[in-house]
């Protein structure tokens, strides 16, 4: 090994001496007292009037789990149209075509500047607007045997979606660098055909983190279809707790619920986030 | 004389009201090399993304391979192609990126046989054993299962040329491809064009590697401001310029 030539003395050799570690104080200290605040709000559920021998007998009981099984029934198909015209009118509002985008900035700006729970009970009282709805000469039918709490529910709750889901596909079609798209142009690719090859699959990467917050707030957005008689998890908990009384232990049947359905999702959303990180060299943490 | 494979005349591109290209004219024959230098914003990108219609011309023509690029006549008039029209004439020209642009997202073996198999149709079989023999051909076999993040600039920049390449291009038009690389990297993407100037690819290449230019090019080209200054024999213009600005820009580049 060569030297570098000339160098100053005095400066003491630290190879080879171990780093100490460091003590964190503060970080001992205020987890304890987080578990002491957790202690004594877990100890005065206890002591409150909740009679936990009816959440734990009404968590399972058929009607409930029928529920569980409609709100995620709603919520997969709701985020399934979502994801849909979301990623359509994302592509409409960046094409060229001023028609499509002028169309695609009218969605988002009709169906994001009204409440969700207006537009739910518009589409199911659209008999009121509308007794027959169909396609002219081909096929028609009453309104009111149409527009079911679950047709109603997802028309609204996956029409709604799609207007945010597309801003945020959007962001995600900006984040890809502009020369990914001559490049696929460069090999001959035409504009759809470099959009769905090499554009969306790299805006995925950006697009999946927000649209795994956009499903959650879905899956307890669809508790709001409970207005139209859809029969989804905490429309099941009222309607028993409007015979029994037993208000308190039935939302925190379906609360469990809620939970555990966000919690299952969480994995599934990393797994996809691989899937789709592909090639990325950033290094996960 | 022959008809050239590129043949641009009177090119005139404005962006707003900035003129990119006034008026320039040249010939590219089959086989031949053509090298455009000059400083930036002199035109050079623009005409090369013109040829390849990543933009298109306001005024003015070109013709590759005696076909109007981009354009038809009709009653007296100039009518834009469809997509699948300037997609056909683009696929006789391969494009390599100063930036590389390769597909993060897929490895150099499906960056290399993407076109191939999506835009041509291609069998996906055939097509991996024709990629394979190109990354052979840029030196980077062992490669093939490597995402764009594990390779060097240099090799990003071969997987790109097989990527061009693997479209089989009449011409090949290079942008600046060892402006991003670091120095040590710039000779093995250099040595790759220079063997496939050798079995007689046409090309043209946006360069400021002044000694390539001189070693490969059979033509060379100065721009500035949109214009072609001085056009001729590489030894013409790289050792002996005529103008005034070509010296100046000689100058200024080799210190």
């Amino acid at each position: 090994m060569s030297a570098f030539p000339g160098m100053a003395e005095g400066f003491p050799d630290l190879s080879g001496m171990p780093a100490a570690r460091r003590a964190h104080w503060g970080r001992w200290l205020s987890a304890l007292l987080i578990l002491l605040v957790l202690l004594a709000i877990g100890r005065a559920f206890a002591r409150g009037q909740i009679e936990w021998a009816y959440v734990a007998r009404f968590l399972t009981v058929p009607v409930i789990v029928d529920g569980v099984v409609n709100t995620i029934v709603m919520s997969v198909l709701a985020m399934a149209l979502g994801i849909v015209l979301g990623v359509l009118v994302a592509v409409m509002r960046l094409s060229p075509n001023p028609v499509l985008t002028a169309v695609a900035v009218g969605y988002t700006w009709l169906f994001r500047g009204t409440p969700l729970i207006l537009q739910l009970l518009l589409w199911f009282n659209l008999a009121l607007v509308f007794p027959t709805i169909g396609i002219p000469g081909l096929w028609s039918g009453k309104a009111v045997d149409i527009m079911t709490p679950l047709v109603a529910a997802l028309l609204g709750l996956g029409i709604n979606q799609g207007a945010y889901t597309s801003e945020v596909v959007r962001s995600g079609l900006l984040s890809v660098d502009a020369g990914q798209y001559e490049a696929a142009q460069a090999i001959g690719m035409g504009h759809m055909r470099a959009l769905r090859r090499i554009i969306l699959p790299q805006a995925m990467r950006v697009v999946l983190p927000p649209i795994g917050n956009e499903f959650i707030s879905l899956v307890k957005a669809t508790s709001l279809a409970s207005v139209i008689q859809y029969p989804e998890v905490l429309h099941a908990a009222e309607n028993i707790y409007y015979a029994n009384s037993r208000v308190i232990e039935l939302l925190i049947v379906a609360g469990l619920w809620y939970l555990l359905v966000v919690s299952i999702l969480t994995p599934l959303q990393m797994l996809l986030e691989r899937h789709f990180s592909r090639g990325a060299a950033r290094v996960r943490r | 004389m022959t008809r050239p494979l590129v043949a641009v005349r009177s090119a005139v591109k404005l962006f707003g009201s900035y003129q990119a290209l006034k008026d320039v004219s040249l010939d590219v024959h089959a086989g031949q090399v053509l090298c455009l230098v000059g400083a930036s914003g002199s035109g050079k990108t623009t005409l090369l993304r013109c040829i390849n219609q990543l933009v298109q011309l306001d005024s003015g023509g070109i013709w590759l391979d005696g076909e109007l690029l981009g354009m038809r006549q009709h009653g007296g008039k100039l009518h834009r192609l469809s997509e699948a029209e300037i997609i056909r004439q683009r696929l006789k020209t391969g494009m390599v990126f100063q930036r590389f642009n390769l597909f993060p997202h897929k490895t150099a073996l499906e960056n290399v046989i993407e076109g191939p198999v999506q835009v041509q149709g291609r069998k996906p079989a055939e097509a991996r054993t024709a990629a394979m023999e190109l990354l052979h051909r840029v030196g980077l076999e062992e490669k093939a299962g490597s995402y764009p993040s594990q390779l060097s600039g240099g090799q990003q920049q071969r997987v790109a040329i097989a990527r061009a390449l693997s479209m089989r291009p009449k011409l090949m038009l290079f942008d600046e491809p060892t402006s991003a690389l670091d120095p040590v990297l710039v000779g093995e993407v250099l040595a790759v064009m220079k063997e496939l100037a050798r079995e007689g690819m046409t090309m043209i290449v946006v360069t400021h590697e002044l000694a390539f230019a001189r070693e490969v090019a059979d033509m060379v080209v100065y721009m500035d401001g949109g214009r072609i200054v001085e056009a001729g024999l590489p030894d013409q213009v790289l050792g002996a310029p005529q103008e005034a600005r070509t010296r100046a820009f000689l100058s200024a580049v080799l210190g």
